[in-house]
């Protein structure tokens, strides 16, 4: 008697199957997301649970952590007993804090998944894995590789499968050990549903032996499932399915089998005892649950509640600057918070602003002399535009050491006699002079500042259209986008004579997951184009023409001018500056000088995480050092990324202008009273919720279980195929992040904070399902601060609650110099005087 | 002059003990020390040189200490220094020396951090040692620390399943070539009747004079010497352990399994050359042997997709070509190329995460979607097998498997009804008629006399052949290689000169560290219930003290130069007979089996995923 009926869907099982595996892309799209996102219909807590008991991930910090959290004041013993009051009641306080601070608990995870075919090794004594594991991936890794290998997979274009049986069809050798198995492929007579016959036998077991089989190496099974689905993310497109992969996975278990026992060997269904479970039943909360609640809870609001109290505690007044020097525009990104900071700090005259690096410009980007295009907006937008670049002078530089000659045998040996040489005397410099080479990535080569853009449609080209996509935008089509881009933000009045427009990208040496420290808003490339091609556009006549027909009305004397900062070295870069009137050129002369110095500050204030470099030095060594760091082979921390990110802010700038949030705020600049029916929040938050969610929780589970949900350390990781990386050569791939990004990360969800009416609010996120989710099921946090009384309310289950803060009073700093060089920990939110 | 080479010794040394000494949270100190050991080393190194090509270069020869001797028998460290030295030493202060600086940033907040500076001290004394020594016993103790130190290194990540099941695996393959090199040695004892230096090889009327006499022995010695050397480099049919060696930090497997450790076997090739310059056949056969693993390496290259497998074997593929240029005799051509393979290695595998950037930037501006190979122009079939036999590492890891591991496994597992009670039962009181026998030796029959050697260290092979495959009892398995060396003990006693101190010499350090750990085991079950041997159980992650005071006491029982049972096992091989070829064979491969049943015991109990799952725990495909 089965408990379930659990009979055999293929194509549902698969279905089901790919939506749990991991989707992270190839390294080259590396782009942050929700590591769990499978599980992300369940509010948070409750996914998580099931998550950890079904996979066995670890998800929150362990018990120990938590309390020295709370020991070291880092988790405040009254949000703790506020929290506690909540979830349990007043009466049960004492209680529940005695076991939240001392009790012992088991704190064992064992995993549904991955038992059923633990009984290969049980019970027929065969570690099914050892055998099948390093023969599957080499020959995976092989067939999707784009690039390494110097002899590659024949025969690719009929699909995976196909290609094996062509191979096999077709040769002296196999890899396959005996008869049957080769015998069931080259005949065909290989549905899934049949091999598992052979398999397992009992078809209620099925569904489950494949979960195990799957998960057993979750980083091939997820990049195969992905490439399926979207197999313009390699370059060298692959035919590959995850129904292939299982096919040929159960093949290679069959000829182990027979190749061990011969063709008579009991099913494991037959082995079993117990009747099929189902892996994905509901998993019953534990005190143990509760506990680790509760810790989280306080974790969060420890923090949260600083910020919200610093927020009411702010004047909040606006300061009424007479003559704006300039204004700047910047990504939302959290690398950007503290540079905006210092910029302010040195120019009380100037403002600034942040919104989504890719500038409201969708496109794709040509540069000159590449013959294929890249991204340059945010992951799930579909383009339908071209922008070339022309004139470009640049030259990428060549190294001979990645060059395959030198693994073959003969070429290697002069290689080896010649080049060897020069090979240590390279390295011996990069060790004690690390300087740019070809083999580093950096932002600033992502396109020629002498170049020229193709960004006006029918301007340069008789052939306007290429792929599909439409070369340049039309004079409606920008004007459509600069409103939104500067409604959104709210900057419809008061210009001043020079608008800075500044993207985002970073530099490094040696990192396999560079593409995730660029704009993540730009689909993890510098956000360079984006930058010089909104400037563009808003110094366009006609544009501001229609522009002021919409009531923006920008004065002539104003212009915009884009810029790239280097977010790991601390340079900025900007473009086109030859346009600007004689006045304005006298302006930027001025400024220039002031971005250098917040660079430099910018660049000290980073510092503070890193040993190698003392905080205390003049900021002018400082920046050099950091600058050094970029371009070190041996610098597995080019820059900390995204990590201690914990906030997202999308309001004026005067809500938290006095406050230092080190560093750990995204910041979407947003004005109510441009917007009071929330039409371009709604805008914000559909974008922002899943970009700055997906990077929080990304960081979030790859912090908490950074074996099993992260990359484990990069140290020893191995380049396969050009597309991810593994441990040695026989490893599993190893998606999400690695532990030099995540280690200083507090993983705690994101809390939303937004200047706006807590009913308009409320609509906004209700106005599409997939954004309500994000909050309503809490994977990221949401307060609205009310903008004239300054209230702030919570949203709890489908409903905003007033909030009032523990905090009182934050202390405050004056001089933020001292404080950095105190210390390397995070920061609580301090104000500054 | 000469008695300023054991400073080369003595540098690494020192750093490697005060680097033990610093506290694990010391990041800074720890790097300091060894990079500036290292330093100090390179650069008195160099002055050395200096001064040694200025006053004629000769080849300098320091007999050392004696650290054994009795009337037939002498123990003694030799160190010899000659153009090979310098530019193996000048090679591996220089890369080591910069990879040192390397790390120290590099693998700054690792756990394990200062695990890794000690191993890579320890690795640079036993390096050091090997390519100073002036005999077949001091490459010994080199050889031994090098293997040790590859198998800490490459289980760096010793919470993870695949670098210990890998780490083992290498370690297993190394002790392939330490039989070489003990019968090696055990022959050359009875060629020369002395501890032959290796200056003394290079005196061709002697060489020619006793091979002369004893032909088969020196073609015997030449092929030891050759398997030894197999190994080191990777060559046929040993390549496979080579990339599955990649598991540790990248700037360690750069030096050690891009550069220096592999390419040891090409140093103990020209440093015995004028032993087998005349043996043609032997040269031919090492001609043979580069030649074919240079073919098969590289095809295997040619289809590797990933980075660091694709060095590994391109790299291989490069020592067969040296192997075939120290077989012709071009010596300065063998070094000059081990020098550039080095190199270049070493900086490609530190460079190989750019690799990603560097390729996908290239495609970006020139992508071709496929690059027509010269294999496309062979006949289809020829050209799918050829592809399939090099994806498959033309089946050399199997080969091993089928050819060394299997049979041992199954032997072993034959013996499975014997449990702790019965072996003591069984083999004690037999233990005790061997002792009874040995008392009245002169009344025995010539022709029992003869078979006793034999037959007690064959039942002392069985017990380490049952060692080896026990998978229940720790314990166990334990007290099997404790027996086998008293079995072997008792053989040799067979041989007429073997006395009760040299006994006693060669147990005490067995029953010392054999007791310690035991010990150690006994606590340990007593703590954590069951032990079982079928999985890896980590074990370190809660007693690291257990697992180093067990590591210890494997590495004396193994006959790590830590004991005297070190120059016992040397002492054991004296004694046996020129003509007791199967006994030699039998005892050293007793030795050999049981150091990787040691190591596998460490490795099964402490090392691999942790068998409590309350913190973070990698996948078994990690």
């Amino acid at each position: 008697m089965k408990a379930h009926n659990l009979s055999f869907d293929e194509h549902e099982i698969l279905h089901e199957l790919k939506h749990y595996l991991p989707a992270q892309a190839p390294l080259k799209d590396f782009v942050h997301h929700n590591t769990l996102h499978a599980f992300q219909h369940l509010k948070f807590y409750k996914a998580i649970r099931n998550a950890s008991k079904i996979f066995g991930y670890k998800v929150f910090l362990s018990l120990d952590e938590f309390r020295t959290l709370y020991y070291s004041k880092r988790i405040s013993p009254a949000i703790l007993d506020k929290v506690i009051v909540e979830r349990m009641g007043e009466e049960h306080l004492e209680d529940w804090k005695e076991k939240v601070l001392h009790k012992e608990y088991d704190t064992l995870i064992s995993p549904r998944v991955g038992n059923l075919r633990a009984n290969w090794k049980l019970v027929h004594h065969i570690d099914m894995d050892l055998l099948v594991h390093p023969i599957l991936f080499r020959i995976l890794c092989s067939f999707l590789d784009q690039g390494i290998s110097i002899w590659s997979f024949p025969n690719i274009h009929k699909g995976f499968l196909a290609s094996i049986r062509e191979m096999e069809r077709n040769t002296f050798t196999s890899f396959f050990k005996t008869e049957r198995a080769r015998k069931l492929l080259l005949e065909g007579n290989c549905k899934i549903e049949d091999l598992l016959k052979i398999l397992v036998g009992d078809a209620s077991f099925y569904k489950q032996y494949l979960y195990d089989q799957q998960f057993a190496h979750q980083g091939w099974s997820g990049m195969v499932s992905v490439v399926e689905d979207l197999p313009q993310t390699l370059l060298d497109h692959k035919k590959i399915s995850t129904h292939d992969l299982i096919v040929f996975e159960l093949l290679l278990e069959i000829d182990a089998l027979d190749f061990k026992f011969g063709e008579n060997w009991v099913t494991l269904g037959s082995t079993v005892k117990e009747n099929a479970k189902d892996v994905f039943a509901e998993v019953p909360e534990t005190e143990l649950n509760q506990v680790l609640i509760i810790w989280q809870d306080a974790f969060e609001w420890t923090y949260y509640d600083q910020v919200l109290a610093g927020i009411q505690l702010e004047k909040g007044t606006k300061r009424e600057i007479q003559e704006k020097s300039f204004q700047a525009m910047f990504c939302i990104d959290d690398r950007e918070c503290s540079i905006r900071r210092y910029l302010e700090k040195f120019d009380n005259a100037c403002e600034t602003f942040g919104t989504p690096g890719f500038f409201g410009v969708e496109f794709y980007y040509q540069p000159e002399h590449a013959n294929s295009y890249t991204k340059q907006c945010p992951s799930p937008v579909n383009p339908k535009f071209l922008i070339k670049e022309l004139g470009s002078k640049k030259k990428e530089g060549k190294d001979a050491h990645f060059t395959k000659q030198t693994h073959s045998l003969l070429s290697g040996w002069l290689f080896s006699q010649t080049l060897g040489f020069w090979s240590i005397f390279r390295l011996f410099l990069n060790i004690f002079r690390p300087s740019m080479s070809a083999a580093s990535v950096s932002s600033f080569k992502h396109m020629d500042k002498e170049s020229t853009l193709t960004i006006e449609h029918g301007h340069h080209h008789s052939h306007p259209r290429k792929d599909e996509l439409q070369i340049g935008f039309t004079v409606d089509e920008m004007a459509q986008r600069m409103e939104g881009l500067l409604k959104s933000i709210g900057l419809v009045k008061d210009f001043a004579p020079i608008v800075y427009i500044v993207g985002h990208g970073a530099s490094s040496v040696n990192n396999t997951h560079y593409a995730g420290y660029d704009c993540g808003a730009c689909c993890g490339r510098p956000g360079s184009v984006n930058a010089r091609v909104a400037s563009y556009m808003l110094n366009h006549i006609e544009v501001r023409k229609i522009l002021a027909s919409k009531g923006i009305d920008i004065p002539e004397t104003t212009q915009f001018v884009g810029a790239l900062h280097d977010t790991t070295r601390d340079e900025i870069l900007f473009f086109d500056e030859n346009i600007l009137s004689e006045k304005n050129k006298v302006g930027h002369e001025k400024n220039e000088p002031l971005f250098v110095k917040a660079l430099d500050f910018n660049a000290k204030e980073r510092s503070r995480r890193f040993e190698s470099i003392d905080t205390k030095l003049t900021v002018e060594d400082i920046h050099e050092k950091i600058r050094i760091r970029s371009v070190s082979l041996f610098e597995p921390r080019p820059e900390l990324n995204h990590a201690t990110n914990a906030i997202c802010i999308v309001g004026r700038r005067e809500l938290s202008k006095d406050l230092f949030l080190d560093r750990r705020a995204f910041m979407n600049s947003y004005n109510y009273k441009v917007d009071l029916d929330g039409k371009y929040l709604f805008n914000i938050l559909k974008a922002a919720a899943p970009v700055c969610g997906g990077i929080n929780l990304e960081y979030y589970f790859s912090r908490v279980d950074n074996q099993k949900l992260g990359a484990g350390s990069k140290l020893p990781h191995n380049v396969m195929g050009l597309f991810g990386v593994a441990n040695g050569i026989d490893g599993d791939l190893r998606p999400g992040l690695p532990s030099q990004m995540i280690e200083v990360h507090d993983p705690i969800r994101m809390l939303f904070i937004v200047e706006h009416f807590p009913d308009v609010v409320l609509n906004t996120i209700k106005t599409a399902p997939e954004t309500y989710e994000w909050f309503n099921n809490e994977w990221v946090h949401l307060v609205v601060v009310n903008p004239e009384s300054r209230k702030v309310f919570r949203f709890e289950n489908g409903h905003f609650v007033p909030y009032q803060a523990v905090h009182e009073q934050l202390d405050s700093v004056a001089d933020i110099e001292t404080l950095l060089e105190s210390n390397q920990e995070n920061f609580p939110v301090y104000l500054i005087k | 002059m000469t008695s300023i080479l054991q400073i080369f010794i003595l540098i690494p040394i020192i750093g490697f003990i005060v680097s033990l000494l610093i506290p694990r949270k010391m990041e800074g100190v720890l790097s300091w020390t060894a990079f500036s050991t290292v330093g100090v080393h390179l650069i008195s190194f160099i002055v050395f040189l200096v001064y040694w090509l200025l006053h004629g270069h000769e080849t300098l020869n320091l007999k050392e200490i004696v650290l054994f001797k009795s009337k037939e028998y002498e123990f003694l460290i030799d160190f010899c220094f000659d153009k090979i030295t310098v530019v193996y030493l000048l090679v591996g202060a220089f890369l080591t020396f910069l990879v040192t600086i390397y790390s120290r940033y590099y693998l700054h907040r690792e756990q394990g951090y200062k695990r890794f500076f000690n191993t890579i001290l320890f690795f640079y004394v036993g390096y050091n040692v090997a390519i100073l020594s002036g005999n077949f016993e001091t490459l010994f103790i080199g050889w031994e620390i090098l293997g040790i130190s590859s198998f800490l290194l490459i289980a760096f990540y010793r919470d993870r399943y695949l670098p210990v099941k890998n780490a083992i695996k290498v370690f297993s393959v190394y002790r392939i070539g330490d039989i070489g090199l003990i019968l090696a040695m055990w022959a050359s004892h009875h060629l020369w009747h002395e501890n032959i230096t290796f200056l003394k090889l290079s005196n061709y009327e002697l060489v020619h004079e006793h091979l002369q006499s004893h032909s088969f022995t020196g073609v015997f010695i030449s092929i030891m010497i050759l398997v030894a050397a197999a190994v080191k480099s990777a060559q046929l049919p040993f390549s496979s352990w080579l990339p599955r060696a990649m598991e540790g930090p990248t700037p360690s497997s750069a030096i050690f399994y891009g550069s220096l450790s592999v390419h040891l076997g090409v140093f103990l090739l020209v440093r015995t050359f004028p032993f087998w310059e005349h043996q043609i056949s032997v040269r031919i056969l090492i001609a043979l042997l580069g030649f074919s693993t240079s073919l098969i390496a590289s095809l295997i290259a040619r289809v590797q997709s990933s980075v660091k497998s694709q060095i590994a074997y391109a790299s291989i593929a490069q020592i067969g070509l040296i192997f075939i240029e120290v077989a012709a005799g071009f010596e300065n051509l063998a070094l000059f190329h081990f020098a550039g393979n080095a190199f270049l290695r070493t900086y490609q595998l530190l460079v190989s995460p750019s690799i990603v950037s560097y390729m996908i930037r290239e495609q970006f501006y020139n992508f071709v979607p496929r690059h027509h190979t010269i294999e496309d122009s062979f006949p289809k079939k020829v050209e799918y097998s050829i592809y399939m036999m090099s994806l498959k590492e033309w089946n050399l890891d199997l080969f091993m498997d089928y050819i060394v591991w299997k049979p041992l496994k199954n032997v072993g597992r034959k013996l499975d009804f014997l449990t702790v009670k019965k072996l003591l039962f069984l083999f004690v009181p037999t233990y005790f008629i061997g002792l009874l026998l040995l008392y009245n030796e002169e009344n025995l029959a010539v022709e029992l006399h003869e078979y006793l050697p034999g037959l007690f260290s064959l039942i002392g092979f069985i017990m380490v052949l049952k060692s080896y495959s026990e998978r229940k009892n720790p314990r166990m398995s334990w007290l099997l290689i404790i027996m086998n060396h008293f079995w072997i003990a008792l053989a040799i006693s067979f041989n007429e000169h073997f006395k009760v101190e040299e006994a006693v010499f060669y147990l005490s350090g067995i029953v010392i560290m054999g007791t310690l750990g035991y010990f150690t085991l006994s606590k340990l079950t007593a703590i954590e219930k069951v032990l079982d041997l079928n999985r890896f159980n980590g074990h370190v992650y809660e007693h690291p003290r257990f697992a180093m005071m067990f590591l210890v006491s494997c590495l004396g029982l193994t006959g790590f130069p830590i004991t005297s049972t070190f120059i016992g096992e040397d002492l054991i091989f004296s004694h046996i007979h020129e003509d007791q070829v199967f006994l030699a064979f039998l005892i050293s491969s007793s030795f050999i089996i049981g150091g990787i049943s040691v190591v596998r015991l460490y490795a099964r109990i402490f090392l691999g995923p942790h068998i409590k799952t309350y913190h973070e725990v990698a996948y078994k495909s990690s």
